[in-house]
């Protein structure tokens, strides 16, 4: 297979560029929300909440809301990255030029990914500042979070080739990503919910994601590790076998 | 014969709505060649170049370019062709000379950033590398967009309407810029409104319509071909009928026997000695005139004879109307 690395690289820095450009949105905003959930939740509130399985409060609730913030930022970053050049025509660029799926998703997506990583770590030391908190597994944590902010890369460029407008490219973070992500156990634990609402909730996805990162965090967690591994590695493979039919047919890419 | 670098056959796309936008075409480009395709709006140039260059997948029909089948060795063409595009389409925030570094960059080759200054000096360019392309005038804009086209030294360039929407001066500039292109050996496919631009630069048109490629043809041979000399000659006195001795010509009376209307020749000259003939048969035939327009046949002519006067653009007229 032919993979031209500068071709991805110029991608992967331009989109880096963008974001350097719009770093008041990309960074700043959603650091200050997430602070904002800190100091609600975690110093005010948390204060006078009980430890989940053996955790205080506050700490408990920061793989949830790194997920929310990772999972909202990555997948409107990459769509936004690929949804604008096909809004305002730059994308004859890409499609003229010798890159196929390979350079476009390391560039995208890598940028994307590297973007929302650069966040985590800049969320979790913000977290510091208001609740203080162990990394039982750090590699394992930064091994899920790199999966995470991968997969979501992905799952934000099918979206941002599948809208055709700006109400499209907004609707799913909104109405589906973050209400399932607050869902998900980020500010609770599944097991606190009663009958059928705790079996329920196992069909939202994001609970195993919530519940996988927070495994790493605290090494207990409301679903298997290895669980929340596969899930996340399953939607991984999806979005990169949707990706690749994309380009493939030029669904939305190629009149 | 230079060799083929482009060929097209049975080249067919319908989009999903039904439109025909390209009606199998057959079109084999030489190198070094300047190629002019004409046609009015909506006539399946755009379609043509788009799908060449993998903005468009086509219905039927093969595209081969530099010996490779775009429908597998896509990207050994694509790295050899480039693309200017009609519409004004670039991140407008990015700085003029890192916008042309990424194009370069984007087709896998190492920056130069002595290549890239020469691009942006023979655009004069030079002097607005760093500003924002969002900055610069419409014209300059356009000019980026060559720029970053040409960042990665294509052997064959799609310009698609360059000279639309900017001034007379601009658009002799771009001429220019294309003469030096030829004289580097770059093949250019040009898609133009302004027939007098193809007439100008041209050494082959196509003139497609409906997805149709109804002629193509060098040039100098259609104007042969096709061409026609007009004279009008104003007489100092009315002539009632045209006396035996200008039988010979193909003239007719007009304005009431104030005027003869000479059309003829086909586009070589020859015409024009015709008509330099008829004068002297006048004056032998002691037929006084008092003055005589005589005018060639332009490429526009041939468009119109072609496709139809319905098929010209308005503002393919006149070269000072602003677009």
């Amino acid at each position: 297979m032919h993979f031209s690395v500068r071709s991805a690289w110029s991608i992967f820095i331009r989109e880096i560029m963008r974001a350097l450009r719009t770093v008041f949105q990309s960074i700043i905003a959603p650091v200050l929300t997430t602070s904002l959930y800190f100091i609600v939740f975690g110093a005010a509130i948390g204060a006078r909440m009980p430890d989940l399985g053996g955790v205080d409060y506050g700490a408990f609730i920061i793989p949830g809301l790194l997920m929310l913030t990772l999972l909202g930022e990555t997948t409107s970053n990459a769509s936004f990255g690929i949804y604008m050049p096909r809004f305002t025509g730059t994308i004859y660029e890409l499609l003229s030029a010798p890159v196929g799926v390979g350079e476009t998703l390391a560039g995208f997506v890598g940028a994307a990914a590297v973007k929302s990583l650069i966040l985590a770590a800049i969320i979790l030391l913000t977290a510091r500042l208001f609740v203080d908190y162990s990394i039982a597994h750090p590699v394992l944590a930064v091994i899920y979070i790199v999966l995470v902010a991968a997969s979501f890369s992905l799952f934000g460029f099918i979206l941002g080739v599948w809208a055709d407008n700006f109400e499209k490219l907004g609707i799913i973070p909104l109405l589906f990503l973050t209400p399932l992500t607050f869902l998900g156990g980020t500010f609770y634990s599944i097991d606190m919910l009663p009958e059928p609402w705790d079996t329920i909730a196992l069909f939202n996805p994001i609970v195993y994601l919530v519940s996988g990162l927070r495994w790493t965090f605290y090494g207990s967690a409301d679903v298997d590790i290895w669980i929340s591994f596969a899930i996340t590695l399953g939607f991984l493979a999806t979005c990169i076998a949707i990706i690749a039919t994309i380009f493939k047919t030029g669904w939305r890419l190629r009149a | 014969m230079p060799e083929p670098i482009l060929e097209l056959a049975g080249l067919t796309k319908v989009y999903p709505g039904g439109l025909r936008a390209l009606d199998n075409v057959d079109l084999t480009i030489r190198k070094g060649e300047i190629f002019a395709l004409l046609g009015p709006n909506g006539a399946g140039k755009t379609t043509l170049i788009g799908a060449v260059c993998g903005l468009v997948t086509p219905s039927s029909g093969s595209i081969r370019a530099f010996g490779h089948d775009l429908s597998g060795d896509w990207r050994q063409a694509r790295k050899r062709i480039g693309l200017v595009p009609q519409e004004l389409a670039t991140d407008m925030f990015e700085p003029v000379r890192r916008a042309v570094a990424f194009s370069r960059g984007l087709f896998g080759l190492p920056p130069n950033p002595a290549r890239i200054e020469e691009i942006l000096r023979s655009l004069s360019l030079w002097d607005k590398r760093d500003e924002r392309i969002m900055a610069l005038s419409g014209g300059m804009k356009r000019r980026v967009l060559i720029a970053k086209a040409l960042a990665h030294e294509p052997d064959l360039l799609f310009l698609d309407e360059p000279t639309a929407g900017v001034d007379v001066e601009l658009r002799k500039g771009m001429w220019q810029l294309i003469d030096q292109m030829r004289a580097r050996g770059v093949t250019v496919i040009l898609t133009t409104h302004y027939i007098e631009e193809a007439e100008e630069m041209a050494d082959r048109v196509g003139v497609i319509r409906n997805g149709r490629l109804l002629m193509v043809d060098e040039k100098s041979a259609m104007m042969a071909r096709l061409g026609r000399t007009e004279a009008h000659i104003t007489l100092a006195e009315p002539l009632a009928a045209i006396p035996p001795a200008l039988a010979q010509f193909p003239i007719e009376i007009e304005q009431g026997g104030l005027g003869l209307c000479y059309r003829g020749g086909d586009g070589t000259g020859k015409g024009k000695e015709e008509v330099a003939a008829l004068t002297k048969a006048l004056t032998f035939a002691g037929i006084d005139y008092t003055g005589i327009d005589v005018r060639e046949s332009s490429l526009e002519d041939i468009f119109v004879s072609v496709l139809g006067e319905d098929a010209v653009p308005h503002e393919t007229t006149s070269e000072s109307e602003p677009v």
